[in-house]
């Protein structure tokens, strides 16, 4: 589903990226790990198109398509998703207005037919019973007011309307409380299908005790230096990201 | 100077001409003569003088305009706001058309002409005693040139269950009309009303409309005004309101079309505990230029205003806006927010944006705020991550922030019809090649009170 080749990538002249290889194949979930710094916000980012990062080389399947000549718009039409680190706040726009115009643009490109208010709404109220998202907050602006607990689970609330192929999760359990990681889990694990893939990027192990993980990756200094399963995220919860700076010496 | 004056001698001829053809009683003759001789006198501003720093009204100045035919028959679909429940009555070139408007039930509202006519003294009473002719040289010119218009009373106690609405069209090469509304609202009474300026044909014309408007004590104003001249015209508009004790006027403009906008709302709160809520949307694309002053003068204590304007404003366009809050020596308790937020969508675009607060009592609360921004590049990136194309996803954050003032009209069904010509006018705002979450230095001022 997803191939990722010799990635590298700049911000402004400082090469963060500096070759990423990433099998991600439809069912699997994979969890990229790596202390601060080390480029997985990055690599979320260039996946997602963010202009910010300029890629020098590599390329980008999706669906055996080239993702880096798409724009972030058509990345989402075709079934790509992240999850934002820090969801942006947008005055002004409700979250119902933005949400339904996002999945009839997706709807559309699918060649299915747009969804009118009612159906859409429909939709919404079987998904927010199993995310627990307040309906309250599907009137308001988009994210804003939200405390972190309510963006993140917006997030998430997202990608259950939108069902995409593939979802990137950017630190989607930093700052929550646990009954916010729970229910953010809780709807990730209820997404989670034989058709879809996923990818965590997460700095700590916390996540992966609710979401398990069929791979384990950790990035250092713009690397995937360590590949492994579920078992090598609680080896890094013993030994911590210290340790890395010697295996990158060894290797 | 001798070019001045060439410049105001096809004003003085159209002046002799309808001193000669007009009636009128004869109060009114003199005060037309009066009006001549101060825009005489003054002359059209220049960028010299301190209330047009930021906009030359040189085309105006320059152009020849001759009177407007009043006669001729619009074409279909020029009404910007067709369909509206309201009681309408319509203008063309400046002169009321009966055969255009809708018979009104109850209203005292009609020609201005008839009522001058006619020896009405609500108009002898109140005409030219609040937009005052000797310091605005547009409005002097409207005086001296004063012919017909809207003549409106509200009895006292009346509440009018449909808006009240005055479409002033306009049209013609190098022609101009000085519409005139006299807008008395008697004690107690509540009503909505709308004055739209619209034109058709491909002429250039000169639009120079003066507004008066009374709000009796007690009683309750939703005035809206809504600006769509043709592309390329000019509009020179003044709009003075003067509210009596415990009224409440809600004034909103919506500026979307012509070349020069020029708008000068003001409201004198002359009466304890009156409250003035100024509202405004301006956009402009292409060269146009939009410049709204107003002023709230809180003139007795215990009155409160709130002023929100928004700009959206792209390709070379520039805006201005002056907020001025002057607080009488008396005026205790006055409670007055100010708010200038203006959206840039282009490098070229600007704006000047200048409050001016002159307080001389001491017991106030006086708040003011300007921004200019461009569009949020992260919120754009968001949308577009969800699925949204990049023009969509600008055209949701621009209706969003015109969305600030929009929402604050209370009459949904004029409220969308304003959202309509806003979605109408974004191709024209925003160029379609510009990259998304293009992040500019667009140039902009932001005056420091003085």
């Amino acid at each position: 589903m997803l191939s990722i080749r010799n990635l590298h990538a700049n911000v402004g002249d400082k090469e963060i990226l500096k070759g990423i290889d990433l099998e991600v194949k439809a069912g699997q979930v994979h969890a990229v790990m790596g202390p601060n710094g080390s480029g997985k916000s990055t690599l979320a980012g260039v996946l997602a198109g963010r202009e910010l990062f300029e890629v020098t080389a590599g390329e980008v399947l999706f669906e055996g398509k080239n993702l880096l000549e798409m724009k972030p718009e058509e990345r989402a039409r075709l079934g790509l998703f992240m999850a934002f680190q820090y969801p942006v706040e947008i005055p002004g726009v409700s979250n119902m207005y933005f949400l339904r115009a996002a999945l009839n643009a997706i709807r559309k490109e699918r060649g299915e037919e747009e969804l009118d208010a009612v159906d859409f709404m429909q939709l919404v109220q079987e998904k927010t019973r199993v995310l627990e998202v307040g309906e309250n907050l599907l009137s308001r602006p988009v994210n804003v007011g939200f405390s972190g607990g309510e963006k993140k689970r917006n997030e998430i609330f997202q990608m259950a309307v939108l069902e995409p192929r593939l979802a990137i999760l950017d630190e989607t359990d930093s700052g929550l409380d646990i009954d916010a990681l729970k229910a953010v889990a809780a709807g990730v694990n209820a997404m989670r299908s034989p058709e879809r893939a996923m990818v965590l990027v997460t700095h700590y192990q916390r996540l992966l005790n609710y979401i398990v993980p069929d791979f384990v990756h950790v990035m250092y200094d713009g690397r995937i230096i360590r590949s492994g399963g579920k078992e090598l995220a609680l080896e890094l919860e013993e030994t911590g990201y210290a340790g890395l700076e010697e295996t990158v010496a060894a290797q | 100077m001798i070019e001045l004056k060439e410049e105001l001698q096809s004003y003085a001829s159209c002046f002799d001409r309808l001193q000669q053809r007009a009636g009128g009683p004869a109060w009114l003759r003199q005060l037309r003569v009066a009006a001549m001789a101060r825009f005489t006198e003054l002359g059209f501003p220049t960028r010299r003088q301190e209330e047009w720093k930021y906009t030359s009204v040189a085309p105006v100045a320059k152009g020849a305009f001759a009177f407007g035919d009043g006669l001729i028959q619009p074409p279909e679909g020029v009404d910007p706001l067709a369909g509206l429940d309201c009681h309408r009555l319509a203008f063309v070139n400046g002169r009321f058309r009966a055969d255009l408007s809708s018979v009104l039930d109850g209203v005292e509202a009609g020609s201005l002409s008839a009522a001058l006519n006619t020896g009405n003294e609500l108009v002898e009473n109140h005409l030219a005693r609040y937009a005052s002719y000797q310091n605005h040289p547009f409005v002097a010119l409207n005086t001296a040139l004063l012919e017909d218009g809207a003549a409106v009373r509200i009895p006292a106690g009346t509440i009018l269950e449909k808006p009240l609405y005055l479409l002033w069209l306009s049209s013609g090469e190098q022609t101009m009309s000085h519409p005139r509304s006299l807008i008395v609202v008697g004690a107690g009474s509540q009503v909505s009303i709308i004055e739209a300026y619209a034109g058709f044909g491909e002429g250039v014309y000169f639009t120079n409309p003066v507004s008066e408007i009374v709000v009796g004590e007690n009683s309750i104003v939703e005035y809206y005004k809504v600006q769509r001249e043709r592309p390329g015209c000019y509009h020179v508009a003044t709009i003075q309101s003067e509210q009596q004790r415990g009224s409440t006027l809600h004034s909103h403009s919506a500026s979307f079309g012509a070349a020069l906008v020029r708008n000068d709302i003001n409201s004198v709160l002359d009466g304890e505990g009156a409250e003035c809520v100024l509202d405004g949307l301006y956009t402009g694309g292409g060269a146009q230029h939009i410049d709204n002053h107003t002023t709230l003068d809180h003139a007795q204590p215990h009155c409160s205003t709130r002023e929100y304007y928004h700009g959206i404003l792209g390709g070379r366009a520039s805006g201005v806006f002056s907020g001025r809050i002057i607080v009488r020596k008396d005026a205790q308790k006055t409670d007055a927010i100010q708010s200038n937020k203006n959206l840039l969508l282009s490098e070229e675009a600007s704006i000047n944006s200048k409050p001016q607060l002159e307080i001389y009592a001491d017991d106030v609360r006086c708040t003011h705020g300007a921004t200019v921004g461009q569009l949020d590049a992260d919120a754009l990136f968001y949308l577009r991550s969800r699925g949204i194309r990049a023009e969509e996803a600008r055209n949701m954050l621009i209706a969003a922030f015109a969305g600030g003032v929009l929402d604050r009209i209370r009459m949904g069904a004029l409220r969308e019809r304003l959202e309509e010509m806003l979605r109408q006018d974004l191709q024209s705002l925003l160029p379609v090649q510009q990259a998304a979450g293009h992040a500019s230095a667009a140039r902009s001022r932001l005056h420091e009170v003085p």
